[in-house]
Parts: structure tokens; sequence; C-alpha cells
């Protein structure tokens, strides 16, 4: 972050310089580089130890896998859950005859002699019974099943009875042809209907209420969990020098913050590229997928999916709701929506991850005790998720505004908010208030840290009670 | 000086831990810090080795005021609390511990070959930590303690935990840095060791320093005018004006006190005039250890909590 090439360099010369004349006007920038290349040092061994231990290795490599299979899974079970559910209809009075229509999922038999005691054993899934006192006392159909209908396939069934007896009634009644009334209604729903709202400058944005909150919940979850997984990492990473011992052999080398800082920004770059490696491996296997997956059965999931209509009308919905989904993926500020999402990722994380440090430092080998002075780290988080849930669902509200400027909440709650529109939703001064907040947040939660870390890496024995946690700070 | 605490003061929430210590170290020296279990000696060090400010007082080194960034580099410490990464190999770990105390990657690589040949360890590279002994690891966290050629060398209880085979080894490295101009500073309670070591002493208690100076000077200080005199047969044992008989070891062996203002000629002569015959004439100086004790007893053994208004 701080130890780009070009202030390495510059540095380097300097020390050169000092190496020739020890005049000691340099000395202090010298040092500053000495002390920024050991943090360096150890910021390369946090990163690398963790990075080619095999269990990230796996963890980075099957968690997309594993993604995909969950979505592989769920695809499959929709489809399969498809079956035909054949139907026996008994209908004396042939009020449904000729106007039921036969579906992917329900396929309705008008064959005789079918009856309560032999539906199933002829096959048949359910019996339908019509009433046979007319059209117009429709409260008597009746449908009887050996093993209970899938909730698809009884919504379906109760749809085609209104549809027919709909139907019957227009040719009945009104003495018009139903598929008159059928292409009048398609021609209405084609028309196109968008929620726009007015943003302040004026301009009419279109918005799409359900990709923004299916946004903000990834986001925001995927903070919440990054949260507690690299905290806790750096928590046991300092735990394992307290208990291993080398923390005071490290310390007479650098100084504590600049070990505690290394391990911070160190576990950080580990985070950074596991989430740059699932990026690129979900890309290239959503890919590969997609390609794998013959296009009716992708059509067959959206219709299954969206709970459409009639098969063949339905894929040319589906194929319209897909477009429109494009054209709201689109519309989202991308840049703007990954900017904040690694900025509240790092501001987060460096905002916990100082705090779960120092609750590292003062605990031994207990993990209980760990667990313990641990939890006031962990109870913010938790309720920001919560906060989080309600912000979606009222981006705009007081509590969602508010907590998306408090430090301990921003980087989950603010994740929610923005993918709505920024500055609509969120307003570019809740925005940067918000984001000063969280930088100065994790300066303080960085200093404060760092007091009571120092003194307790190296302090052995029992677990400091919060008085004393207090003094060391005080220190 | 190497090496200059003046009025060095360290005080806890419940404990004077350094209370107004001052001494120094000549370079070159092998120096004992010595004290009982919770004297102060691991403050102290910590604070010479720039992990602890002192609350008031002066550090010199090499004559001006401690720098803990820059002087940092020209000392080695092994602390007594002390160990490795578990699952780091060994070669990486002494080219990380070498690189954080500023030597280059190059540099390091060449020390570390230089001093693993030495002690024998050249197998070890690939191994981890946690396959070594504690003996073994003793040796590897000695080597990364000297391998940047610090100036000032702190050893905190170097030998615990090792074998006399082992103790050896180490043993004469110290040896072999002190004349190699390196400072050794020395921690232990360990009194049989320091007596072998040390050219200079200091023994803290309750955070005070009671004693001071080489280790000659400090037995001189505490000797009692003993002397045992070996004979060829036993002599009557006569009390005289000039000595008192402390103890008949055995039959050939006396041990006697002369008085204030006498002289071991006066025994001498005494025994002489008796015509006892004697083999062996040789004063018995106090073991640092019995001094040890002797300062130290009467204090309460463990450090009691006091409250400090600092």
């Amino acid at each position: 972050m701080f130890f780009n090439g070009k202030a390495r360099s510059v540095g380097a010369k300097r020390i050169e310089v000092q190496n020739f004349q020890a005049s000691p006007s340099n000395t202090n920038t010298s040092f500053n580089f000495i002390a920024m290349n050991k943090t360096w040092i150890i910021i390369k061994r946090e990163y690398s130890s963790r990075v080619r231990k095999k269990t990230f290795i796996l963890s980075t490599l099957l968690t997309p896998l594993l993604f995909i299979a969950v979505i592989a899974v769920i695809a499959i079970i929709t489809i399969k859950n498809i079956k035909e559910e054949k139907i026996a209809v008994v209908d004396g009075d042939g009020i449904l005859q000729s106007s039921l229509e036969n579906s992917k999922s329900v396929r309705y038999d008008f064959t005789a002699g079918i009856d309560t005691g032999n539906f199933a054993a002829k096959g048949y899934s359910a019996i339908l019974l019509a009433p046979r006192t007319g059209i117009n006392q429709t409260d008597n159909f009746k449908i009887i099943t050996e093993k209970s209908l899938s909730r698809f396939a009884d919504d379906r069934i109760r749809k085609d009875i209104n549809r027919a007896l709909e139907n019957k009634m227009i040719s009945q009644e009104l003495k018009v042809d139903p598929k008159r009334i059928d292409s009048i209604k398609n021609r209405a729903e084609t028309v196109a209907i968008s929620t726009t709202k007015r943003g302040e400058d004026g301009n009419m944005k279109e918005s799409n209420l359900g990709v923004a909150s299916a946004i903000g919940y990834v986001t925001g979850f995927l903070i919440y969990i990054t949260l507690f997984i690299y905290g806790v990492m750096v928590m046991r990473g300092v735990m394992e020098e307290k208990t291993s011992r080398i923390a005071e052999v490290i310390v007479s080398s650098v100084k504590p913050f600049q070990l505690m800082l290394g391990k911070i920004i160190g576990i950080g770059a580990v985070g950074l590229t596991q989430f740059l490696i699932w990026i690129v491996l979900i890309g290239i296997m959503s890919a590969v997928a997609s390609s794998l997956i013959p296009p009716e059965v992708l059509l067959q999931v959206q219709q299954s999916q969206q709970g459409m209509p009639g098969g063949s009308e339905g894929s040319s919905d589906a194929i319209r709701t897909l477009a429109s989904a494009q054209t709201t993926l689109s519309s989202i500020n991308w840049p703007l929506v990954i900017g904040c999402f690694l900025f509240y990722f790092l501001g987060g994380y460096l905002f916990y991850a100082s705090l779960f440090a120092a609750v590292g430092s003062a605990v031994n080998e207990d993990a209980q005790d760990a667990q313990s002075l641990s939890l006031p780290i962990t109870l913010p988080i938790i309720l920001a998720i919560f906060i989080m849930m309600n912000a979606i669902n009222d981006p705009g509200s007081s509590l969602a505004t508010w907590s998306s400027m408090i430090p301990f909440f921003s980087p989950i709650v603010m994740m929610a908010r923005v993918p709505f529109g920024v500055p609509d939703t969120v307003p570019y001064w809740q925005l940067a208030v918000s984001m000063i907040l969280l930088v100065s947040g994790f300066l303080f939660t960085t200093w404060l840290s760092a007091k009571i870390y120092r003194t307790g890496i190296l302090s052995y024995g029992k677990k400091p009670s919060w008085k004393q946690m207090i003094q060391w700070m005080s220190r | 000086m190497i090496l200059e605490l003046k009025n060095l003061k360290k005080y806890y929430a419940t404990q004077k831990a350094v209370d107004d210590i001052s001494f120094s170290i000549e370079p070159g020296s092998i120096f004992g810090l010595l004290g009982p279990n919770g004297a102060g000696k691991t403050t102290l060090l910590r604070m010479i080795t720039g992990i602890f400010y002192p609350d008031e007082g002066q550090i010199l080194f090499n004559g001006k005021p401690f720098n803990a960034e820059k002087d940092i580099e020209h000392i080695g410490y092994m602390p007594e609390e002390r160990g490795l990464y578990k699952k780091m190999k060994i070669g990486e770990q002494a080219l990380y511990l070498a690189q954080l105390k500023g030597l280059s990657k190059e540099r390091a690589m060449v020390m570390i070959k230089e001093w693993f040949v030495r002690l024998e360890m050249e197998t070890w590279w690939n191994k981890k930590v946690e396959d070594l002994s504690k003996g073994m690891s003793q040796k590897l966290q000695f080597v990364t303690t000297v391998l940047h050629k610090p100036k000032l060398i702190i050893l905190d209880e170097p030998f615990s935990g090792l074998d006399p085979v082992n103790s050896n080894i180490i043993k004469e490295e110290i040896f072999n840095l002190a004349k190699g101009g390196a400072t050794v500073i020395f921690s232990t309670h360990r009194m049989e060791q320091v007596e072998e070591i040390c050219d200079q002493i200091v023994l803290v208690n309750k955070g005070k320093k009671i004693l001071d100076g080489t280790v000659k000077e400090v037995k001189q200080q505490f000797k009692q005018h003993l002397f045992r005199i070996g004979f060829d047969t036993m002599p009557a044992l006569n009390d005289h004006p000039s000595f008192d008989i402390i103890k008949q070891n055995n039959e050939h062996l006396l041990t006697v006190r002369i008085a204030e203002g006498q002289s071991p000629n006066d025994v001498l002569n005494y025994y002489l005039q008796q015509d006892a015959s004697i083999i062996s004439f040789n004063e018995v100086l106090p073991s640092l250890t019995e001094i040890f004790i002797q300062l130290v007893e009467g204090t309460p053994g463990a450090r009691q909590f006091q409250n400090v208004n600092a």
C-alpha cells in the first residue's frame, strides 16, 4: 500500500548517501526507510507463508467449484421437479372438456371409466371431479390425490381450471371467441413498464430494485464473511506469535507496531489475492458451464424460475426477461459499486483486524479466552448484518443512513445502499462522511490496538482484565 | 564503555520493576546480570534492547544516547521467553530474522551458511522447527541471535534445556565472540556458569542493584578469611588468638578463620612451631552461589505486590 517502488528507491539512495557522509540531517529519512523496509519484510513473510499453505490453495480453488456445484444442483433439482403429472378428469357436464389445456407439467385425461377408487392404479397422480351443477356454481371442484401434488402442479391445475372456466364463460355469455381476448391481453402485456425515479439533476434514471438489492446482499455478505475470516486469521496469527514465544525475539528487531502492521497488511493482501482468484475462476467456470448447457435447458430453467405459463408463450417471455435483466445489469454503475466494495472491504478489514490483533495479543493459548474477549468486536459485525437486511428493504431510512456512516457498521451497511444509486439514494455527502469516518476509524483502532498489542504480546500468564487493558492503552 | 546505564527506572502499576539501577560494561567483556526470579532482570534487558522505554534515567550505547531504531542492529538479544515459527523452514526462518536485523538477503545467506557449517547444522535447512528437539532449536536460536555480528549480545538463560555437550559448544562460541570483540551480557541465576564465564557481574534484587564488580573483586569483598590446611597427620586442635577452627573436614583437612589483624603467616607459624607436617595451605573464597544466597536470603522469596505512586 504505502510501499510503492518509487518511495523505496528514493529511500535506497538516501541510505547510500548516509553511508558515505554520515550526515546527521539525513538520518531521519533513512531510518524511516529502514522501518518501512522491515515492515515490508514482515508483510512478505505473512503473505507468502499463508499463500503457500495447502489449506489456502485448496479453499481458493474449491470455493468457486463449490459455488458452481451448488448452482448446478439447484438447476438440476428444479428441472427434475417439473415432471409431468397425469390428471384424470371426471367431467359429466363437459364444463372443462376442450378448454383445459395440457402443459409441460400437467396433462389432463378425459378417458371414461376412471373413478376415485382406481385412478392411482391406472397411473394418474390425481383425479379432478367437476361439479354437475352448471357453470355458475364453481365452488365444487375437487381434486383427490394419492400423494400430495407439488405446489407447482397444484397451482398449475387451479390456474388451468380458472382459465378454462373463464374461456367458457366468455364464449357462452359474451359470445366472443376467447382467442381474441387473449390476443388483446397479450398486446396489452407487452407494453414495457419501468419504474423510474427522478434524480436530483432532473434526469430520469431507470432503476431496478431487484437487481440493486441482490447486489447489496451479495456484497454486504461478502464483506461480513471476509471481516470474520481475515479478522480471526489476524487474531490467530498474533496468538501464534505470542504462544510460540517468538514475539519477543522479533520485537527486539522491529517495533511491535511494525510487527502488527505487517501482519495486518500481509493478511489483507492474502484476502485480496483470494478475491481476485475467485473472480477470475468464477468468470472462467461460468463461461465454460454456460457453453456446456444446451440452450433449451437454460430456457427451461428460466421458465421454471419465473413460473411462466404455457410452454410456447413462456419461452419468448423468458427471453424478454433475460433481455430486460441484461439492460438493468448494465444500468448499474459497476465501477462505482466495485470501487466502493474494494474500499469498504479494505477499510472494514483494517478497522476490525487491528482490534482482532489487540485481542490476540492479550490472550494466551486459551481459545475460550479469545472467544470471550473478541465478543465485543464480533457483536457489532453481527449487528451490522441485521441492519444491512433492513437497509436493503428501505435504503433511505434513518437507521440505514446513520449506521452507514458509523465505522462499526458502515462497511456492511453502506454496501447495501450503494447499488441503489449514488447520488439519488446515497447523497455524495453521506458517502464522503462515511468514507472519511471509516478511514479515521481504522487509524484510531490501529493506534489504540497498537498500545494494547505492545504490552500484550510480552505479558504471559493469565488473561488481563478490562481494567488492565485500559491501563495498557493509557501507558 | 559499550553500554552505560544511568539511574534507570521502570515502574509498573504494582511493581518497581527496575528502581534506580546504574552500571557500565566494557567492550569485549562477558558481563553477568544476576538475580533471583522476578528481580527485574528481564525488564532491564528489555530496556537495553529498546523494547521498553525507561521511565527515568539514561542508556548510553557506545557513548551516545541509545537510539533503539538505529542501535538495535548492533544488538543481538536472545530472550528467556523465546521461540520460533513452528511451521516455518529453518533456513527461511534464519534468513527472515537476519533480514529483520537489517542484513541484506545475500549477506544473510553467507552468514547463515557459515554458522550452519560451524555448528554442524547444514542438513537442517529444509526442516521445520517443529521437527527439532529443544536443544537443537536452542542452538538455532543462538545462531539467529549472533548472525548479524552484533557488538552487544544479550543472552537470557542461554543454557536452559541444553545438555552438557551442547552447553559446551555454546559456551565456546560465547568465548569466541568475546575474543572477537563482542560484548556479552549474560543473564542467569545459575551461579556456577557465571563463575566460569563472566568477567564482571551485577546482582540485582527487587529492582535494585546490590552488587557490582569483577568476579574476583566480589569474592574478595565477601571473603571470610577462611583457609584450608592439609596435614599429614592431624595436630592437636587448640584454639589460638590468631585464628578459630571452623571445621575439621576429615583426618587431614582443617578449615580455620583468621582473626582480624592477623595474617596467614601467623597460622602457618603456629603449626610449624607445633611440628605439624603441612602438606597444603590455601585460601577458601566464597562461591558466587554462597554470596548470592547470603545477599538474597532474608528477602521474601517471591516479590510482593506493592502500590507504586510513580
